[in-house]
């Protein structure tokens, strides 16, 4: 993984200490909340309902068992014991004090963490696929351009205040885990005929109050001109992006307004202009970023383990974990492992301290120390031998942390909702909840196979409810929550945007609409094979409709 | 009938404007404002303190009355008086300051 260079840690040093006597310029009275606001969301320091909240920054949902240790440690120590991770791949503590904050991004520096452009109308945490360097089906590893952009987009001056945030992802399979089409850019890897490794780009994704699919700014740019054509494409934005009302002022709307042509011409002509000049990327640091990322020396195995397929046999629990919970790896006999933060009726995204560490220690165990957060909240420890899965499940079962559901309905997402969050109009959590007792039963689950199903609070859809397969929006009506279905969206390479079906459904019934669908979405299917995506894509609206609302 | 809420500026802590312009940890020792005039000093004493480095982000909330105590109206203010509805561990109802 990537470590540190001299530069990194400089700058990393200077903002605590910078943020250390910014706070207490703040309490001395110094400055002001107006003065001070702006530089405590710059260290991603928020105001929510209760508390403080703190974001963390995890580049790319990469991290080491020392950095999850230590996460664990914060949260036990300035904290109420637990972290939720994000659909950003970042982390949140939601009660550190003020006064603790400048300590806490101390302690984190100490393990090459921060919580920088974690806020604010910057370039965000690049995101990535979580299952990067170890996926069967990857053309390279994203995680090597994501750094590579990280170091771009850090603390970039030119881009520090932008008309809105600005987040980017980026994917190195054909099969896209990181829903690259939702963002302002969508990175794919992709090999031209000659077997050159490029990026085939989208612009101008995004969700929120007007969600739209990236669109195709260029099929395939060779990876030399990655940082070249970001800056291009960052700039075009920064000139012609809106200032004058919040809600326009993502890229989406520049690409909407502007026209699809016309903004690629703008963007290609100044990508013309800077191309070949100090943005290109030589192959060589290509490379010496690469040998960050090198893959741990993997061990010639069969592809199956004997010890594994016996414990399957007597332990079903066991057999399903291993038929949801791993995944292809490039490397026989290895795996990529799902832990999910999705107990049946726990909080999506939500671990204990006492979890992070013990997931922490699998990955020093067992895992080449690796571990990744998904986008779905999640965590994966991605390299890990089938002979070790029985004593690693043994190890989950006994935290809470053995669910074997990933890609089920119960692995659902989940915002904070109004429980914690300054911006909701309802509550997530305890929605994400009931539905997940109604689902508990593991053979009622796995019968349904792959469906996704992702809540927001607020239309700032943050749980990704445009692009679940059904999604729930909460609103306030008049004082009430009320909460919204929306149907057939994908955030995969056939990225699409759910539609809602019909009016909405207050919180004690919004439960028993999830399974009033999933009900019809049974008896539609063609066979048991048939996802509900596919059924839905195949059908269309009308049948989930009329269950839901009869015929009148 | 309104109430002054802030959060404590050194821990974020959600706390309400109770009598002799204190800030109150618990929403049942916050002072209701019945008159305009009330009202008016509250947010004066809240902007006082504001700049003073105690609380930040103060504004007023709606209150009902319900059995004879007063409420929040707002499912939001419920919430900041109590802390998350899916942990009951966890902000005021924790401790004693119970709605
Ligand atoms: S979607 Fe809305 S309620 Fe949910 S975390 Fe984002 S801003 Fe908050």
């Amino acid at each position: 993984m990537y470590r540190y260079d001299e530069f990194d840690r400089d700058f990393v040093d200077q903002r605590v200490k910078q943020f250390e006597d910014q706070v207490s310029r703040r309490l001395s009275g110094e400055l002001s909340e107006d003065e001070f606001k702006p530089l405590r969301l710059m260290n991603g320091l928020y105001l929510q309902l209760h508390a403080y909240m703190l974001r963390v920054a995890i580049p790319y949902g990469s991290l080491n068992a020392r950095q999850m240790h230590k996460l664990a440690h914060i949260a036990r120590e300035y904290d109420q014991g637990y972290a939720h991770f994000t659909t950003r791949q970042n982390v949140q503590f939601n009660w550190p004090t003020l006064e603790q904050t400048p300590q806490i991004l101390k302690e984190l520096a100490g393990v090459e963490m921060h919580a920088i452009q974690t806020s604010g109308n910057c370039i965000r945490n690049v995101t990535s696929d979580h299952f990067a360097g170890a996926a069967g089906d990857e053309i390279a590893d994203p995680r090597v351009y994501a750094e590579i952009l990280r170091q771009w987009s850090s603390l970039h001056p030119e881009f520090s205040f932008l008309p809105r945030k600005f987040k980017i992802a980026i994917t190195g399979a054909v099969h896209d885990r990181a829903a690259v089409q939702v963002h302002d850019i969508g990175l794919q890897l992709a090999k031209n005929a000659q077997g050159e490794v490029g990026f085939k780009v989208f612009v101008g994704g995004g969700l929120g109050r007007t969600p739209m699919i990236g669109r195709l700014v260029r099929e395939f740019l060779p990876q030399e001109h990655l940082l070249a054509y970001c800056e291009a494409i960052v700039r075009v934005y920064n000139l012609y992006g809106r200032r004058d009302n919040k809600y326009k002022a993502r890229i989406k709307i520049l690409v909407h307004e502007t026209g699809l042509e016309t903004l690629k011409g703008d963007i290609e002509a100044e990508f013309e202009r800077i191309k070949d000049g100090v943005l290109s990327l030589p192959a060589a640091e290509v490379d010496r970023i690469n040998s960050y990322f090198a893959p741990p020396t993997f061990e010639q195995l069969p592809y199956t383990a004997e010890n594994l397929e016996a414990a399957k046999a007597t332990d079903r629990d066991l057999a399903q974990f291993v038929q949801r919970n791993l995944h292809a790896h490039k490397a026989a006999g290895y795996a990529s492992l799902t832990i999910s933060l999705k107990a049946i009726g726990e909080a999506p995204g939500d671990a204990t301290a006492e979890q992070m560490d013990v997931v922490a220690q699998l990955a020093s165990t067992y895992g080449h120390d690796e571990i990744r957060v998904t986008h779905e909240q999640n965590l994966v420890l991605p390299h890990v031998k089938l002979t070790d899965v029985p004593a690693i499940y043994a190890q989950l079962q006994k935290h809470g942390l053995a669910t074997p559901n990933a890609g089920l309905v119960t692995d659902m997402i989940a915002c904070p909702g109004l429980d914690y969050c300054a911006l909701a109009n309802a509550r997530s959590i305890p929605v994400a909840q009931e539905i997940s007792q109604r689902f508990a039963q593991n053979s009622r689950q796995q019968e349904l196979g792959d469906l996704k199903l992702k809540i927001s609070g607020c239309i700032n859809a943050c749980g990704h409810h445009h692009v679940g397969h059904i999604g729930i929006l909460g609103v306030d009506r008049k004082g009430e929550e009320l909460y919204q279905l929306t149907l057939g969206g994908s955030a995969d390479e056939n990225t699409s945007i759910g539609k809602i079906i019909g009016r909405g459904f207050p919180r004690n019934e919004i439960a028993g609409a999830v399974e009033t669908v999933v009900n019809a979405y049974e008896g539609l299917r063609d066979n048991p094979q048939e996802s509900f995506i596919e059924t839905y894509r195949r059908v269309g609206p009308e049948p989930f409709k009329e269950a839901l609302y009869g015929t009148a | 009938m309104k109430l002054i809420t802030a959060n404590r500026l050194l821990n974020g802590e959600v706390v309400w404007l109770g009598a002799e312009g204190q800030w109150v940890s618990s929403f049942t020792k916050a002072t209701p404002l019945e008159t305009a005039e009330q009202l008016e000093a509250a947010e004066k004493r809240a902007q006082a303190d504001s700049d003073n480095q105690l609380v930040l982000g103060a504004y007023s909330i709606e209150v009902c009355m319900e059995a004879g105590e007063f409420k929040p109206v707002q499912l939001k203010e419920v919430i900041r008086a109590q802390g998350p509805t899916t942990r009951l561990d966890l902000g005021k109802q924790a401790s004693s300051h119970q709605l």
